[in-house]
């Protein structure tokens, strides 16, 4: 499997005054191009912090993340990150929100027409494009991380970054948004890193799941690989016994393996 | 198909011919139901303050009403100012001027000192908002530096300038800025850090992030401010002004004092009652439609 993104070795130690709190130990892992991995593990283990590293809003204290065999520093529009609270700007427009990363992306690469229709492809990829001028106040919460995925879309990342998108949706919004990035992911071979508390969700949608570890010093535990054919439909995989098998095997890790350390907590 | 096609036309047709019926008698409804709660609730905001209002010059007509009263009585104040009140716009030259243009004056050193105040102001908020060191090196001198009176700023300013002027303004200036520039720093500092890695992700540049992401982000913080710091313009306006003379309102309150002319002060209490409001109202709604328009 040739390495497409490569998280190298990576401990993490936050430092606040005199304490030390070691989160990360010598996490490594290789995402292959096109694959979709999910993260999944209980809170608080280090997940966000993970994924904080490979979009480069965070340093790791010792190792690295290569992406293309090119070492990654820095935040950068190639790993578009969809946050966990879409993060949209409440004073722009569905479209504006859009165009603001297209504007910066493409200013020199694309002509001003070819950005709007760029904007509104990706709009209508998350059948967002009625509610263009829609602010994000007067939508949904569905809706907001519909056009929060819009616009990490319209980056052209190379890797996209999902810290647990439907992780605030109600059961069938969710299921909804998990078919679209489904079928996104289908359409355009994304290379996608999600992190997720959902076991079935990350069966469904994952080609690897990566379980880790409670913290502290959390590291990846174990791996799965989930070889379902695609594309899936979530009512034919309720009977499979690849899916039941996988969706055990996770289960089994997370509950009986590795219990959440601090329930009491 | 058919079928179901006659069947809808078949009870639309009444329907149809019940809203022809309906239309004239439901042109006083719309009047009934689109004017009528505008004008109540006009009623319900201006009947109140003009009630409170004739009640309190009835009050005041009653304590002043006496002939050896020493401030004057409502119906004396008219009779003794009619001169002010009915020509603000007459101009004889020198300080024998109509209200208005006392006002006019106070008003162009205000908007001279408090914009400089809003454009100084914004850009050391921005500093202090962004700058973990500038906030500790220059938070407590600002701190220390905002519980000066205005007033205690003039003699400086005096001796600096040696004119009145542009002391005057400087005073404008320095009592305004302050709420200007620490509520600016607030709103810069709790810019959400999800929008900060938004910026970050899109790899906007310092110049666009500050006009795209932080100057939205604070804005109601920095209007809040701004609304601050009009307020206490005018405020030290009229002592300033009572201080360096020449034309404008606050000069025009110590002079009438001076030729003991007591209802020309009420008179004039009034214009700058009236006109602190609307300073204040004026800077909401700028910072309402700007929030609109971002
Ligand atoms: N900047 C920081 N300074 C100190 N400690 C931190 C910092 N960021 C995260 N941590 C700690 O690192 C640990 C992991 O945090 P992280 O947000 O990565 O967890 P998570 O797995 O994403 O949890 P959840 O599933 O609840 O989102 C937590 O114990 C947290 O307290
Ligand atoms: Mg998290």
């Amino acid at each position: 499997m040739s390495d497409y993104l490569a998280i190298d070795h990576i401990d993490q130690v936050f430092q606040r005054g005199a304490a030390t709190s070691e989160v990360l130990r010598d996490v490594s892992l290789r995402i292959a191009k096109g694959e979709y991995i999910s993260i999944i593990g209980h809170s608080g283990c280090g997940k966000s912090t993970l994924l904080n590293i490979v979009a480069g809003l965070l340093r790791a204290t010792r190792g690295g993340v290569l992406l293309e065999g090119r070492e990654v520093n820095e935040p950068g529009p190639d790993r578009a990150v969809v946050f966990q609270n879409h993060s949209l700007l409440p004073w722009l427009t569905v479209y504006d929100n859009v165009k603001l990363a297209v504007d910066k992306v493409f200013r020199a690469t694309r002509s001003k027409s070819e950005r709007h229709d760029w904007v509104m492809h990706n709009l209508d990829l998350v059948q967002m494009a009625h509610a263009r001028d829609k602010r994000p106040g007067e939508i949904s919460g569905g809706m907001k991380q519909r056009v929060g995925i819009a616009r990490a879309l319209a980056m052209e990342p190379k890797v996209l970054l999902l810290d647990e998108p439907f992780g605030a949706l109600d059961a069938l919004t969710r299921a909804h948004l998990q078919d679209s990035v489904m079928e996104i992911h289908q359409k355009l071979g994304n290379t996608v890193l999600m992190i997720t508390h959902d076991v079935d969700e990350a069966v469904l949608l994952s080609d690897r799941i990566v379980m880790m570890t409670n913290g502290p010093a959390a590291t990846i535990g174990e791996i799965l690989e989930v070889p379902l054919d695609r594309p899936r439909r979530r009512l034919d995989l309720a009977a499979d016994p690849v899916y039941i098998r996988c969706r055990s095997a996770v289960l089994e890790f997370l509950y009986a393996r590795h219990r959440a350390p601090t329930l009491a907590a | 198909m058919s079928m179901p096609a006659r069947n809808f036309e078949t009870p639309a047709a009444p329907g149809r011919s019940a809203t022809l019926f309906a239309l004239p008698r439901r042109q006083p409804d719309v009047l009934r139901d689109r004017v009528k709660p505008i004008a109540v609730a006009a009623a319900t905001r201006l009947v109140p303050p003009l009630v409170m209002l004739a009640v309190l010059i009835a009050i005041w007509q009653l304590a002043a009403g006496s002939p050896t009263s020493a401030l004057p009585s409502p119906t004396k104040l008219v009779s003794d100012s009619w001169e002010l009140i009915a020509h603000p716009f007459y101009d004889r030259g020198g300080l024998d001027k109509g209200l208005f243009w006392h006002i006019f004056a106070s008003l162009q050193r205000v908007a001279l000192g408090y914009v400089l105040a809003a454009v100084a102001g914004i850009a050391l908020g921005v500093l202090i908002g962004q700058s973990i060191w500038a906030m500790r090196g220059l938070d407590p001198i600002f701190q220390v530096l905002r519980t000066v009176p205005p007033l205690a700023w003039l003699p400086i300013s005096l001796a600096a300038f040696r004119d009145g002027q542009p002391s005057a303004i400087f005073v404008i200036f320095i009592t305004a800025i302050w709420p200007i520039i620490i509520n600016t720093a607030v709103g810069v500092r709790n810019i959400p850090e999800d929008y900060r890695n938004v910026a970050r992700v899109v790899r906007l540049g310092g110049l666009e992030y500050f006009a795209k992401i932080m100057l939205p982000a604070a804005a109601p913080y920095i209007f809040t401010g701004l609304r601050i710091g009009i307020g206490l313009s005018w405020l030290a306006i009229v002592a300033a002004e009572m201080l360096i003379g020449g034309v404008g309102i606050g000069f025009f309150i110590w002079d009438a004092w001076n030729s003991s002319l007591i209802s020309d002060i009420v008179v004039a209490l009034v214009y700058v009652g009236l006109v602190g409001f609307c300073l204040d109202r004026l800077i909401a709604l700028i910072g309402r439609f700007a929030a609109r328009a971002a």
